[in-house]
């Protein structure tokens, strides 16, 4: 029986929590390797480990996978979220790297200057309610669907519910104009997967806090 | 028989760059239509041809295409340049990944305000150097093939010419310790549609010019 896949990254969601999400949402159990120290990193650099000397890093089917988006493309493929043919596939894609975009946004927000960050933020909850999320109550609304695409529950839902959540973090009125993002909200959560992951305990990840990103200054002497 | 894709971008590589190669490599003609005013930029926009209210948009098979990756993603699947399998995909993903991370440097250099000019530049050579070149050059010696993935041109040694070509621009030197990657560029451009591309005449664009970026700037507000 294979080996469950291994995540190497901070104690944080960051570039790595999309790929957590995908993992839950698939029901597949993962182990998780935390990067505390300076030597830890250095260590899997040394190692050869990181291709390009950045995490995340996720071990799975005896490759050492690194590059977001590589790692979420090969999981979605490998657990049958990345539609059925190439029309499914590309819709997917589109979906989802919009999404990630808006997520990466709020990563990166987390290690600006005080005044930068709120600014940051405040531009995320912006571009959530005028150009994602209206695209996305739209494309509900035209084929009255469960699921974003092909009547199949896919990566691009699993996107889309996890930055749903992280936006309303960030400003809890954000659905208000958006009944079938509600209801997309509530449907998605009640995955049991999903809701299995949305529970405290889970290996999902809080939002970035100062000691957060004091431990990725350090480790990445950034 | 479908028509040729048409390519929605400004009048210069930006984004849209890779895709140009891409289909050349492929031996896809394509159509391009170049957003020269706010105007046109607008149309697009209240057409609602654009998904996320951003170009690239590329439209193929019927569809209206938006975010790079995914157009790339779809045309190396259709044009079999994207591995034989799952494994081979998530290489040839992980490598497009990194080729992009310094792209994108690259390409966000003659944005940099001029005060900032020098630094971003010597971070890009320190990258260029000490964390891509070299991931890339061991690649091709650990299994001593003639193309990145699966023996087999790819989309990803398309990408990676592309940008040694970029590298070459910026400083020629920066390619000497690296007798595999300037053979892959020979290899690569020598293909008969690359050749083709990289003739005078040919959709391949020109570095960009400083003052046409500021008069970009200017007009599209970015």
């Amino acid at each position: 029986m294979a080996a469950k896949p291994k995540l190497w990254y901070f104690h944080g969601r960051g570039r790595m929590e999309s790929i957590r999400w995908l993992l839950a949402a698939a029901g597949v159990e993962f182990e998780e390797e935390f990067l505390e120290t300076r030597e830890q990193y250095e260590k899997l650099q040394k190692d050869g480990r990181l291709l390009f000397g950045q995490v995340p890093l996720v071990e799975i089917d005896g490759m050492e996978l690194t590059q977001t988006r590589a790692i979420l493309s090969y999981l979605a493929a490998k657990y049958n979220l990345h539609g059925k043919d190439p029309k499914e596939t590309v819709r997917i894609d589109m979906y989802a790297d919009g999404t990630l975009d808006l997520m990466l946004m709020v990563a990166l927000a987390a290690f600006k200057p005080l005044e930068e960050k709120e600014e940051s933020l405040a531009l995320v909850v912006k571009k959530a309610k005028t150009r994602y999320f209206p695209v996305f109550e739209k494309i509900l609304k035209d084929h009255g669907e469960d699921f974003l695409v092909g009547n199949k529950f896919s990566w691009a839902d699993i996107q889309l519910l996890e930055a749903i959540l992280m936006v309303e973090e960030l400003d809890a009125s954000v659905l208000c104009d958006f009944p079938l993002l509600k209801e997309f909200k509530t449907r998605i959560s009640n995955i049991p997967t999903i809701k299995k992951f949305l529970q405290p305990g889970s290996q999902r990840k809080p939002p970035p806090d100062n000691h957060y990103v004091e431990v990725v200054r350090n480790v990445l002497q950034l | 028989m479908a028509g040729k894709p048409i390519l929605h971008y400004f009048n210069g590589r930006g984004r849209m760059e890779c895709i140009r190669w891409l289909l050349a490599a492929a031996g896809v003609e394509f159509e391009e239509k170049f957003i020269e005013k706010p105007e046109g930029l607008d149309k697009l926009k209240n057409d609602g041809s654009l998904m996320f209210q951003q170009v690239p948009m590329a439209e193929i098979d019927g569809m209206k295409l938006v975010q790079t990756r995914a157009i790339l993603n779809y045309i190396a699947a259709k044009h079999n340049l994207y591995g034989k399998d799952m494994k081979e995909r998530a290489l040839i993903d992980m490598y497009s990944e990194g080729v992009a991370d310094l792209g994108e440097m690259i390409m966000h250099l003659p944005l940099c305000p001029p005060a900032e000019k020098d630094a971003k530049l010597t971070l890009i050579r320190e990258k260029t150097t000490n964390r891509y070149l070299p991931a890339f050059e061991n690649v091709l010696k650990s299994h001593g093939q003639d193309y990145l993935v699966g023996n087999k041109l790819s989309r990803a040694d398309i990408h990676l010419v592309e940008l040694l070509y970029y590298v070459e621009e910026l400083d020629p030197s920066l390619l000497a310790s690296f007798p595999l990657l300037k053979a892959l560029k020979a290899r690569v451009s020598n293909l008969p549609a690359v050749k083709k591309f990289l003739q005078p005449g040919s959709q391949r664009k020109p570095p960009t010019d400083e003052k046409k970026i500021e008069e970009a700037r200017r007009a599209f507000k970015f």
